[in-house]
């Protein structure tokens, strides 16, 4: 009993700080991602609740084979979406960061905010303007193309292009986020490396490749990470864009997710196939942390 | 714009400084055109009146009519329940995060307790936890709580991201712990050390995490819309969302409904836009 109060009164504190969030990130987290887990083996129903499937892995190979493999087409689709998002994006934010640099102080901050602004916009009106951009009849694309005396494109509603459409929106998007740490990051770096490489006669050039690319990887790093897990799961930009998906072409695996459970609800295969993303994300930040990572020493 | 270029000594030849001084200036106006065009398009036909389809020849000079944004707020039956709606999640969720947050940062950060360390690991561990898996099962507890269809649905995991826990354990651990020793020293209790001594030096990392849980939830969108089906329950975006299928042939509706759904976060960013990209920096993880 003293013990207790004893403990109670060193560590009382403490866990009282921490019990509302620990509560609900063990409720509203923790929890659902456990049961999650649960109803990817399970055949769940909204009144009866779930049952364990036979074979175990039946949601998972339903995931894969339903609706004529369509999940699979939208790994594809979310992959390559990411491959040329992500490249962009930290080329994008590398090249302008490096632009702003040595501009004056006052000046940086003014393209920061500039890019900064649209970011923080929400994506789903983001995305609702692109689709304006895209429309086909009056858009403002095809009055580019209208000038150059190009016909006219459907954007989005031409199952070839639509996910490329989608695919240039994002990549003509500032990457602000990156602009604002790779700016930061090259501000932290001791300008007595630079002084050096003056006097040894180095260009700008050759001081960029040199000294800030290699001092600046762990923030090049933590963005492609980040870049990546939000292009695994992209959802507004395509929701809004093409409401009713062009056939299979603009499916991605977080639409999947949401149509097999919330529009066909098939609970089990929905959860399986956010399982597979979990999974898949885990993998791709841990390939990318390795393969950025061992670089570093040189 | 020339004292910006000159502010630093540049070695090389004159025209050669030149030149690239024009070509960065060249690139860094067209992306800062490329980045702020769809937000200004969205602006521009949203403030000039469109009743149908917009013209063919796009619309670059806004009319500065608010014909579009009056008609929206008079046929839209819910929008202003929407900007209520979103409001009302976005403050309880930041009100929340603020005094929360602090709290568990504060005790990861300064305190030492059993199981410290594993339950932060494990808090942390889930920031790169897709949001999505939590959706099915979170739907599920809503629904037995009675609370689907309502906004504290979509307060559900409003409450437990984990982010602002981080960044304000970075953010108190560069503080020296001799203050709080003195704070304690002169009687303060454990709560009055955080009210007093915590709280007041974590202001900058308060305010980024404030504005972040707002624009956060503000934008939220994908769990909005499956917690909620009526539309007076909806969020702005849910709602902005819906007036596509609602008003298929007023564009100046729709134009107006997105162009005004964005008007706090843009009010919002440049109030505070310095706070915004400190804490950027902030809760980048190392």
């Amino acid at each position: 009993m003293a013990n207790v109060r004893r403990f109670l009164r060193e560590h009382g504190w403490s866990y009282a700080f921490i019990a509302p969030s620990i509560i609900t990130f063990a409720c509203f987290t923790f929890a659902p991602v456990v049961w999650s887990a649960i109803i990817s083996v399970q055949k769940y129903n909204l009144r009866t609740g779930g049952t364990f499937v036979d074979p175990i892995w039946m949601n998972y190979q339903k995931a894969f084979t339903g609706l004529g493999g369509i999940f699979v087409t939208s790994i594809g689709n979310t992959l390559t979406y990411t491959v040329f998002t992500v490249t962009t994006n930290i080329v994008v934010g590398l090249a302008l960061a490096s632009l702003i640099q040595p501009l004056h102080r006052h000046v940086r901050t003014f393209f920061r905010a500039a890019f900064y602004l649209p970011a923080v916009t929400s994506s789903l009106i983001v995305g609702m303007t692109w689709a304006y951009i895209y429309n086909a009849q009056w858009g403002f694309a095809n009055y580019l193309l209208r000038l150059i005396g190009v016909e006219p494109v459907r954007w989005l509603s031409n199952p070839d292009i639509a996910l490329g459409s989608i695919t240039a929106s994002a990549m003509l998007t500032i990457p602000a986020t990156a602009v604002v740490l790779f700016s930061a990051a090259m501000g932290g770096i001791p300008t007595e490396f630079y002084e050096a490489a003056d006097l040894d006669g180095a260009s700008p050039v050759q001081k960029w490749w040199w000294i800030t690319l290699p001092l600046i990887r762990p923030t090049t790093l933590y963005l492609t990470v980040i870049y990546t897990i939000a292009s695994f799961e992209v959802f507004e930009r395509i929701y809004v864009m093409v409401p009713s998906g062009v056939g299979r072409s603009t499916q991605t695996i977080v639409t999947q997710i949401y149509y097999s459970g919330f529009k066909d609800f098939d609970l089990g295969v929905s959860a399986a196939q956010a399982m597979m993303l979990f999974v898949m994300i885990g993998a791709v930040a841990l390939v990318q942390f390795r393969v950025l990572r061992s670089n570093v020493e040189y | 714009m020339t004292t910006a270029v000159v502010s630093r000594p540049r070695t090389g030849p004159i025209g050669m400084t030149m030149t690239r001084s024009v070509v960065t200036w060249s690139v860094l106006i067209v992306t800062t055109v490329i980045a702020l065009f769809p937000m200004y398009w969205l602006f521009a036909n949203a403030l000039t009146p469109i009743t149908a389809t917009p013209p063919l020849t796009p619309i670059l000079i806004p009319a500065w009519k608010l014909d579009n944004v009056i008609r929206l707020l008079t046929t839209s039956k819910h929008y202003t329940r929407w900007v209520v709606n979103s409001l009302t999640v976005a403050l309880a969720a930041t009100l929340w995060h603020v005094v929360f947050d602090t709290l568990a940062g504060y005790a990861f950060a300064k305190r030492r307790f059993p199981l410290r360390n594993v339950l932060f690991v494990a808090l942390v561990s889930t920031l790169m936890v897709p949001i999505h898996v939590t959706f099915i099962p979170l739907y599920l507890i809503s629904r037995s709580l009675g609370i689907i269809d309502s906004i504290w649905a979509i307060l559900l995991p409003a409450s437990s991201q984990v982010f602002g826990i981080f960044l304000m354990r970075q953010f108190i651990q560069t503080l020296p712990g001799e203050l709080e020793d003195a704070a304690r020293i002169d009687g303060c209790t454990e709560i009055g050390v955080v009210r007093h001594v915590i709280v007041p030096l974590s202001m900058p990392a308060i305010a980024s995490l404030a504005i972040f849980t707002f624009v956060r939830n503000w934008n939220d969108f994908l769990w909005p819309l499956i917690a909620v089906n009526r539309p007076q329950e909806f969020t702005l975006t849910v709602g902005v969302a819906s007036l596509q299928g609602e008003f298929m042939t007023d564009w100046g509706i729709i134009f107006a409904g997105g162009a005004v759904a964005s008007i706090p976060i843009i009010i919002f960013f440049l109030l505070f836009q310095r706070y915004f990209l400190d804490g950027l920096r902030l809760g980048a993880l190392k």
